[in-house]
């Protein structure tokens, strides 16, 4: 019977480590710096008054853009059979009747891009009748791109099962 | 990594032994899909009042897409309703094969052993999705034909011929099952070689031979396991695992990757892009387009969605797979390595998928209260929610939902195809190591344009 050699005794990976826990360190800072740099002073607020016309499951403008902080009133005027109109992320609503135009105001203060949904039954595409309001430079799509920047390199760089 | 065998188990091999369980959850399932297509063919036109267009294409749909696929992998193939008639004419009884066994069951033919018939029958349902999930007659349709269709192959064929072949959504959830921390194995497979009757493939007096036509002993990923665990019923050795296991074991898999695997990939990537645009996009002319199905504007559509679907994305996929090969050095053929490179799609595809299922999913699910209290729109109040008004859920923390999926979906991604990269090179050496970023970087480069591109699509 041959004697029972011992295995080497393994070496702890320091460099390895380092490296990777500095990785991690720099993801986390970066991470964080994407997700709190401040949105860019945009001009100073105004009130606007924004007509969407609304038919055949579109919004006619079908993207809006306002200011951060404008006093926006929206006019939505249903061309064809009742529409309406909600805002993701406002949570506003308007139900407008064929031929009349319905008004809502309120306040931009959230930035991004937001979408406008009809919210009253028009079709067989009514879940789908989807426009965009954009308030100011859009910052959590940036965010976002930023993000899948860094998850890429991240995932290529120093990812490993 | 040990993996937690659940079989161990006593009352969970007892509870998944046997039939009852996964019958009654079949039957439920088939006694909705059967509610569903008659409120599909006899209830309201309008789509978000009708049962059969909310129950699947909503409530099943994020059922599967959000949670199922991502966890149970193909659990939900182990009690679909579309294929139970046929099974049951096919085996000659609702349980165990009986002598009154009908159908030729032939073969599949060898030249359909692959996913090109998934794959061309998926596109063919993506062309026409915006009908059928706005239309309940159209959707009634659909299922109709798809259980028609499983009958059909099932009389003819042998085994789940159908499921394996032919599903359109068998295929996806093939595809995306890899990803799943559930496995069934075999525990030694040293046991089956030695095991000459082969039951577990043949079947026995406790059951049928897999109807899948998995080898248990040979099964190395979750795609080709409908999880129906006839297996452990027929094994008489208890040779058979149900493990837990880290997300994404199956992948990247050494070898044995096919074109026909990478289109599957493609395509469903594909897809989630021109769903997130056609669905939730701001242009009413595609959604009109798209929905007008017959009409030129529609040909456009569906020429436009195939040709990116079949020749774009692809073409641009190999473009950077091109580049990897030279920039990594790699001398291997072109089909072989764009193969193993669209495994890094599969993580991709799924995040792609998931977040535009939470955008769609979240914004109409308050319809489902409605039709639950009235399945038909005929105005019933069957449960005193018929009224309740319509509640996009959770819009303000959307966006950012979204981007988290993507991102992590990526990063994935991006680890996978440097692994995949590094098996190919030989990256244990620090030459291999960079020879490896350097041939993965232009994959890792195209799935961060889809992502950026989605990210667009949903939240720009």
């Amino acid at each position: 019977m041959q004697p029972r050699l011992l295995p080497p005794p393994t070496r702890f990976p320091v460099r390895r480590a380092v490296v990777g826990a500095a990785g991690w360190v720099i993801l986390l800072g970066l991470t964080a710096a994407i997700l709190i740099i401040p949105a860019p002073a945009g001009p100073a607020p105004r009130d606007r008054t924004i007509r969407v016309e609304a038919s055949s499951y579109a919004f006619d403008p079908a993207r809006v853009e306002v200011n951060r902080g404008d006093r926006v009133t929206l006019e939505l005027a249903a061309q064809d059979v009742v529409h309406g109109l909600y805002l993701d992320g406002y949570d506003v609503r308007l139900r407008a009747e064929p031929g009349q135009t319905a008004r809502l105001t309120f306040t931009a203060d959230r930035p991004g891009t937001f979408r406008m949904r009809c919210s009253v039954t028009c079709g067989p595409l009514h879940p789908f009748m989807i426009g965009k309001l954009s308030v100011g430079a859009n910052l959590p799509m940036w965010r976002g791109a930023a993000l899948a920047g860094l998850a890429a390199v991240f995932g290529l760089w120093f990812l490993r099962r | 990594m040990k993996r937690l065998d659940l079989l161990r188990s006593p009352a969970v091999a007892s509870l998944l032994r046997s039939r009852w369980p996964t019958l009654a959850i079949s039957l439920l399932a088939l006694a909705g899909f059967v509610l569903a297509i008659v409120a599909g063919l006899a209830g309201t036109p309008v789509g978000s009042r009708n049962f059969g267009i909310i129950a699947v294409w909503i409530a099943w749909w994020a059922a599967l897409i959000l949670i199922a696929v991502p966890l149970l992998g193909r659990g939900w193939c182990s009690i679909c309703p579309l294929p139970l008639p046929g099974a049951w004419l096919q085996r000659g009884g609702v349980f165990a094969p009986s002598a009154r066994r009908r159908g030729l069951g032939l073969r599949w033919p060898r030249r359909l052993r692959n996913l090109w018939t998934q794959n061309i029958g998926f596109a063919i349902l993506a062309v026409l999705s915006t009908a059928i999930l706005t239309q309940p007659s159209v959707s009634a349709m659909v299922l109709l034909g798809l259980m028609a269709a499983a009958v059909g192959v099932s009389l003819v064929f042998e085994r789940r011929a159908f499921c394996s072949y032919v599903c359109p959504v068998g295929g996806f959830i093939g595809l995306y099952s890899q990803v799943a921390p559930l496995e069934i194995r075999v525990r030694d497979a040293s046991v089956c070689a030695g095991h000459s009757e082969k039951t577990c493939y043949f079947g026995s007096q406790h059951g049928e031979g897999c109807p899948w036509q998995v080898f248990p002993a040979g099964l190395n990923r979750n795609s080709a396991c409908g999880m129906c665990f006839e297996c452990l019923r027929t094994c008489p050795h208890d040779n058979i695992a149900l493990r837990l296991r880290p997300f994404g074991s199956d992948l990247p898999r050494p070898a044995g990757r096919r074109l026909d695997e990478a289109y599957k990939g493609l395509l469903m990537l594909a897809s989630a892009l021109a769903y997130s645009a056609v669905l939730l996009g701001p242009w009413g002319a595609i959604k009109t387009a798209a929905f007008r199905v017959g009409t030129p504007e529609w040909a456009i559509f569906a020429g436009a969605f195939l040709a990116a679907a079949f020749i774009g994305l692809p073409g641009a996929f190999a473009l950077h797979v091109v580049a990897g090969r030279a920039l990594g050095g790699l001398r291997r053929g072109l089909r072989e390595t764009v193969a193993e490179f669209a495994q890094a799609l599969i993580p991709l595809g799924l995040a792609g998928w998931a977040a535009f299922s939470l955008s769609f999913v979240l914004s109409n699910l308050s319809y489902l209260w409605a039709v639950l209290s009235d399945p038909f729109g005929a105005g019933w109040n069957l449960i005193g929610t018929a009224a309740g008004a319509w509640t996009p859920y959770l819009g303000g923390a959307l966006p950012a939902l979204q981007t988290g999926i993507l991102v992590c979906g990526l990063a994935w991604a991006a680890s996978l195809a440097r692994r995949i990269a590094a098996r190919l090179v030989g990256g244990g050496t620090l030459g291999g190591r960079r020879r490896a970023v350097a041939l993965a970087s232009p994959v890792v480069s195209f799935a961060l344009g889809v992502t950026v591109l989605q990210l667009w699509l949903l939240i720009g």
